[in-house]
């Protein structure tokens, strides 16, 4: 099993290659886009390995913060995919995590395709 | 002499309560205070939930409060990242972040920063502040993703205020001023309006 990850004092983002998923997980607040570059790195890269052939999905469930830079970095990664359209994205994301009740949904827009997956809260 | 765009508030209704925090921008590097923006945003947003008419036992209520919460910390984060990456060092002014809490006509977060800003750049932002206000904020959003494929903007992704445009309805406004006479210093005060 191969697993890669970035972190740092607030967050992890962990790419399990077998299982084609990138794992965010705590609270992401970078400064800038350079900042964002390497995990902006490591989805590209996830999707390469990938060739097409299998859904790359990112989860982001646990991933309680995210600042404009970190939805800017994704929005540009998912609008990028418009180019490759043999690759299948799935984004999964939680309905108990407020930004993303609010900013999941523009990632569809950027690229119809891609499956969202909106965990829905315990009962 | 004070201009003002978009929504603005000048005077809140005194007997409301309010929290202001003050930082020297110059007193540490940006990047050793950045987590402080976000841990600051999460300050407010726990201070202002306590003002909020909220009865615990109401069904729905843990979610409205966990939900305002989330949207008052996002955009108060924002605005003290711009405020801080934008202020203009050279006046050694101090940046204040704050918030009040309005229950009339609707339960508002009126979230502000106030900063200076550098002369020379004053002209294009109130251009660009006014672009914001005149356009549609999904078209906003789509066109500043393409632009981040062919201009990666090293040093902002653009998308702040247009996400709390877009995401939270936030209503927007901005007031700059000249606060000392003879001065060269001129600030600029911008306001988040969200509903919660």
């Amino acid at each position: 099993m191969e697993i890669q990850e970035i972190s740092g004092d607030d967050y992890s983002v962990s790419y399990d290659v077998d299982s084609a998923t990138v794992i965010f997980s705590g609270e992401l607040s970078l400064a800038n886009p350079s900042e964002y570059q390497p995990i902006a790195d490591l989805l590209v890269q996830a999707v390469s390995v990938s060739g097409g052939s299998s859904p790359v999905t990112l989860n982001l469930e646990s991933l309680m913060f995210l600042n404009s830079s970190g939805i800017s970095m994704l929005s540009k990664f998912i609008l990028s995919l418009r180019r490759q359209p043999t690759v299948q994205l799935i984004v999964l994301g939680s309905e108990d995590v407020p930004w993303q009740t609010k900013s999941l949904k523009n990632l569809q827009k950027l690229l119809p395709s891609l499956e969202l997956k909106m965990l829905k809260p315990e009962a | 002499m004070s201009q003002l765009y978009g929504e603005f508030i000048e005077k809140f209704p005194p007997e409301n309560d309010s929290l202001e925090i003050t930082f020297t921008p110059s007193s540490r590097p940006i990047k050793q205070r950045w987590r402080n923006n976000r841990l600051s945003a999460y300050f407010v947003a726990d201070y202002f939930i306590t003002f909020l008419p909220f009865e615990e036992e109401i069904p729905g209520q843990e979610k409205r409060i966990r939900d305002s919460k989330g949207a008052v910390s996002y955009v108060a984060n924002e605005l003290l990242e711009n405020a801080m990456k934008f202020n203009n060092n050279e006046f050694n002014q101090k940046i204040k972040f704050g918030i009040q809490f309005l229950d009339k006509p609707a339960v508002t977060a009126a979230i502000y920063t106030t900063n200076t800003v550098d002369p020379k750049i004053v002209g294009s932002f109130k251009a660009y502040v006014q672009h914001l206000l005149d356009s549609d904020p999904s078209e906003l959003y789509l066109q500043q993703v393409e632009k981040s494929l062919t201009d990666p903007g090293e040093g902002s992704s653009g998308l702040g205020l247009i996400t709390m445009l877009n995401d939270y309805s936030a209503k927007l406004g901005w007031k700059f001023d000249h606060p000392i006479a003879q001065s060269d210093i001129i600030t600029v005060t911008t306001m988040a309006q969200i509903a919660v």
